[in-house]
């Protein structure tokens, strides 16, 4: 947090960051008192849509988890706006239901208790202008009831397409003003729109209402452990940061995998595809991440000023089409089960060109990276669920042993295992013991489950308590996403304009066209 | 896996852990630390059950040194090691050693714990129940960069409080403190709602419970202003006020389960304060391993800066105190209890006053079993 004015004021219109979550004057805070948690200022969270799966499997518990650690102000009240006809109590069994399903910490009922005194529902559409009316009402009674202070944060679980409804009712009704010394907050999920153009408009029709400083864009790959962790250990370490440029990294490879189809998702999914869904998103935050220079601090500025440097250098391959690959599952065995193919799934125009896998490669374009490739692929239907970076290393310049006795080595790799099983794997060559000298890659592990707490925090916990503290470190600005629009746009325009998907068959690990484009550079795909 | 080893060496109990942790077919060992607790075989059995939970968070070895000094000349010129391992499933997700040791090896603990140590990993000595007076020049605790005492199993936890301050080094810690985090993160919560100047504080516990004196302590050391210091039933503290000019902010919990914290000016809240068990204290404990200067800041201030109540609720408390004490002057447990109560009534609070610690200064002898008398009750092992 030092120094916040070293770094120009890139959202342009923002004067006051709200950084100061704890006045200084509290003479029982000290920040060599670490035990004490960070705990939110007296707040509540209204969530569009909780009656979704989203909500109900990941918001939710994340709320008891919080509570449950402690980190939630008391009174911290929770609204929850939908369709459904239920009183007050009905959601509040709901929310118990999903919590005592999906939460990651023991359910204790005075916890619970707890909670549950702010938990409020209202029930309304989005077009209507009473239940909005009701909404402030609740609202302003939870601040005299529990203490809020008005301050709120305004979750849109909702398809992108209500969004512009939404904000303009909350606009409409006063609950986008925050009351003098409050807040009010709004947080996106992805899509945040389908191309350069509607993200724009989108950020448009949000930032009218809300301050570019009071959005808060979930992208929960973000909030998990490891990918933090790749901060981490990039820069707290010193053994790593020597080797991680263009002089000692041949490739990265970054990966995520997915083994179900689309499931329920038909509508959503077809028109949009894997590259928009994941690669927008996730997988370029996580090569701006593996590839960002050291910030100057951690203020969120400093970090998204690194980030924007990245993404604006990246290249894309001249030749797009022999540079990038999409594929669509065909039917197929997946792990013991017999599957259908994307054009077969419900809901599916037979002929969709909508893609279930995308590999591409791209460059970056600075002193650190020049002419090292970053291949990120993404898929559903693959071998198994996985999500990793492997940065590879060169491969030794001069190898003094017999050629049969190195045979076996591939290249140095370092990979960051994102989920499940987050760790970090180093592999290299070690001798295999015996007479003759013989070398063979050999793995060091470090597993998040065996060095530390077996229940990391789940992204969503992090992520919504950032929200309420007003930290914005881990979610993606505007800029990051209208830049990553700009990367991928090009390419979905090549795969609109040149042939059709590849098909690959369910259950392996995508077309034989993407191990065709790694070939090409003399490379292959690891298997993850 | 359990592995038991008679008058044994560290180096086969290395040898022999490295086996069975090979033979569980997981030769990496991911653990973090080595916790070393010092613990006689009466208490052996909780302690290491909350390691072992505590391990779920901090997989790590668990050495668990048990001096059995012997009754006899005969027996404690002699010298042996025991061992018990544990590995795998009985034993949370690390490793397990517990160590007896017979005769005179008592006195050289370190060097058979010194060849156990993980390499290049932190080593924390924890004493359940009778810490020595400076942990740090133990044997064992200079070892460690952590060293985790607890003041509430003491014989007389208060005058205990004043020992740590006196033999503080950094990296000491005691869990009567630990026990008071969510207390602290709530009243620092409270303060931060609403920014005001704190003119006085009361907390408000049940005696023999150091916790409560650790949290007036930090909060006189932190607010600079005079805290009282009640004594209730409990259990453990069971309120915390603190006045300025615009009321009281008041955190209540009167069952150590849900607190109410009243701020002027908003709604009473409820809030969930539960009393935690060992395990999650030494969890906590374990999280950070640098030196606590809070604790010492707070523990160094000095329990006499502490404020008893008006002069007439002290002198409620203390009849009801005596009377209790008479009244089980006639039963069956007569003389022990007598003697405890005697001891207890004049501790009830925070101030040992010096004139009455004259006459009542004859403890019980150190070795003899202790029935829970009424009033004083210092072995009950919870949560504050």
């Amino acid at each position: 947090m030092s120094n916040p004015q070293a770094f120009p004021d890139l959202e342009g219109t923002d004067g006051q960051q709200s950084e100061t979550p704890l006045p200084p004057s509290n003479p029982l805070r000290d920040p060599a008192d670490r035990r004490l948690p960070r705990i939110a200022g007296p707040s509540g969270l209204v969530i569009f849509g909780v009656t979704g799966d989203l909500s109900r499997k990941k918001l939710m518990p994340a709320i008891y988890d919080l509570a449950n650690r402690g980190l939630l102000p008391p009174g911290f009240s929770l609204v929850g706006f939908a369709r459904r006809e239920w009183e007050d109590e009905d959601f509040a069994q709901e929310v118990h239901d999903a919590v005592k399903e999906h939460a990651r910490t023991p359910f204790r009922e005075e916890v619970w208790e707890q909670l549950a005194k702010g938990m409020r529902f209202v029930q309304g559409t989005f077009d209507d202008d009473a239940a909005f009316e009701t909404l402030r009402e609740t609202i302003e009674d939870l601040d005299k009831a529990q203490g809020t202070s008005g301050n709120f944060a305004f979750y849109l679980s909702v398809p992108p397409k209500f969004f512009p409804n939404v904000v303009q009712q909350l606009k409409k009704h006063g609950l986008a003003d925050p009351p003098p010394g409050s807040w009010r907050r709004a947080v996106i999920e992805k899509p945040f729109g389908h191309n350069l153009e509607s993200a724009q408009e989108l950020n448009k029709v949000v930032h009218e209402v809300f301050p570019r400083d009071e959005v808060f864009r979930i992208d929960h790959y973000l909030g998990k452990e490891t990918v933090q962790n790749i901060l981490a250990l990039r820069f707290a370490n010193s053994m790593f940061e020597p080797i991680w440029n263009r002089s000692y990294v041949d490739h990265v490879q970054i990966t995520m995998a997915e083994d179900i189809g689309i499931g329920g998702r038909a509508g959503y999914y077809d028109g949009i595809g894997s590259a928009r869904d994941v690669i927008q998103n996730h997988l370029l935050q996580l090569m701006a991440l593996t590839a960002i220079e050291e910030p100057a601090s951690f203020h969120p500025k400093a970090l998204v000023a690194e980030k924007l440097k990245v993404l604006s250098a990246v290249q894309l391959p001249k030749d797009l089409g022999l540079h990038t690959v999409r594929g669509q599952y065909s039917a197929g065995w997946q792990g013991g089960e017999e599957v259908v193919g994307y054009l077969d799934e419900d809901g599916i125009d037979p002929k969709s060109k909508t893609d279930t896998y995308a590999a591409v490669k791209l460059e970056i374009n600075n002193r650190r990276w020049a002419g090292v490739p970053f291949y990120l692929r993404t898929g559903k239907r693959l071998g198994r669920r996985v999500t990793e970076i492997a940065v590879v290393f060169q491969r030794a310049p001069y190898l003094p042993f017999d050629s049969y006795a190195t045979e076996e080595l591939g290249q140095n790799a370092l990979v960051i295992r994102v989920q499940p099983d987050e760790g970090v794997t180093v592999r290299f060559g070690s001798k295999v013991p015996g007479t003759s000298m013989e070398v063979r890659d050999v793995t060091m592990d470090f597993a998040y489950g065996e060095s530390f707490t077996e229940s990391s925090p789940e992204a969503y916990e992090r992520l919504i308590l950032d929200v309420l503290l007003g930290d914005a470190n881990l979610f993606p600005r505007h800029q990051e996403v209208e830049l990553s629009w700009e990367i991928l746009d090009p390419i979905e325009k090549h795969w609109d304009e040149h042939g059709k998907p590849a098909q690959y068959p369910a259950g392996t690990w995508g077309p034989a066209e993407a191990d065709e484009m790694l070939a090409r550079d003399g490379r292959s795909w690891r298997r993850p | 896996m359990k592995i038991d080893l008679t008058d044994t060496t560290s180096s086969k109990i290395n040898n022999a852990m490295m086996d069975a942790r090979r033979a569980s077919g997981s030769t990496a060992a991911g653990m973090v630390l080595t916790l070393v607790i010092v613990v006689d075989e009466g208490s052996a059995y909780d302690a290491l059950k909350a390691a072992n939970d505590a391990s779920r968070e901090h997989p790590s070895r668990i050495l668990a040194v048990i001096k059995r000094a012997g009754r006899s000349p005969r027996a404690r010129a002699g010298a042996r090691l025991d061992a018990e391992i544990l590995v795998g499933a009985d034993t949370g997700s690390g490793e397990t050693a517990i160590l007896r040791m017979h005769g005179e090896l008592v006195s050289h603990a370190q060097s058979v714990v010194l060849p156990l140590l993980l390499p290049d990993a932190p080593v924390v000595v924890w004493w359940p129940e009778n810490a020595p007076a400076h942990p740090a020049q133990d044997p064992l605790g200079a070892i460690a960069q952590r060293r985790i005492t607890d003041a509430v199993t003491a014989e007389s936890p208060v005058d205990q409080l004043a020992l740590r301050a006196q033999s503080y080094t950094p990296g000491d810690t005691d869990l009567a403190w630990t026990r008071i985090t969510g207390w602290r993160s709530m009243l620092a919560a409270a303060l931060d709602q609403r920014p005001t100047t704190v003119t006085a504080a009361v907390v408000e516990g049940e005696s023999y419970n150091p916790s409560v004196e650790l949290l007036g302590l930090w909060l006189t050391d932190r607010l600079n202003v005079p805290v009282e210091r009640v004594v209730t039933d409990g259990p453990g503290i069971t309120a915390v006020r603190m006045r300025s000019k615009d009321g009281e902010i008041v955190l209540d919990r009167p069952d150590g389960l849900m607190g109410t914290l009243s701020i002027p000016g908003a709604p009473d809240r409820m809030v969930a304060l539960k009393r935690r068990d060992t395990a999650d204290l030494i969890a906590e404990e374990l999280r950070r391993l640098d030196p606590d200067d809070i604790y010492a800041a707070a523990v160094r201030t000095g329990v006499e800066r502490l404020h008893e109540p008006s002069a007439q609720a002290h002198a409620t408390d203390v009849a009801v105190a005596m009377a209790e004490a008479e009244a089980e002057a006639h039963t069956a447990a007569a003389v022990e209890a007598a003697v405890e109560a005697a001891v207890a009534v004049p501790r009830v609070t925070a101030k040992v006053p010096v004139a009455k610690k004259a006459p009542t200064a004859r403890k019980p002898p150190a070795a003899a079993p202790k029935k829970d008398g009424k009033k004083a009750s210092p072995r009950k092992r919870s949560g504050a």
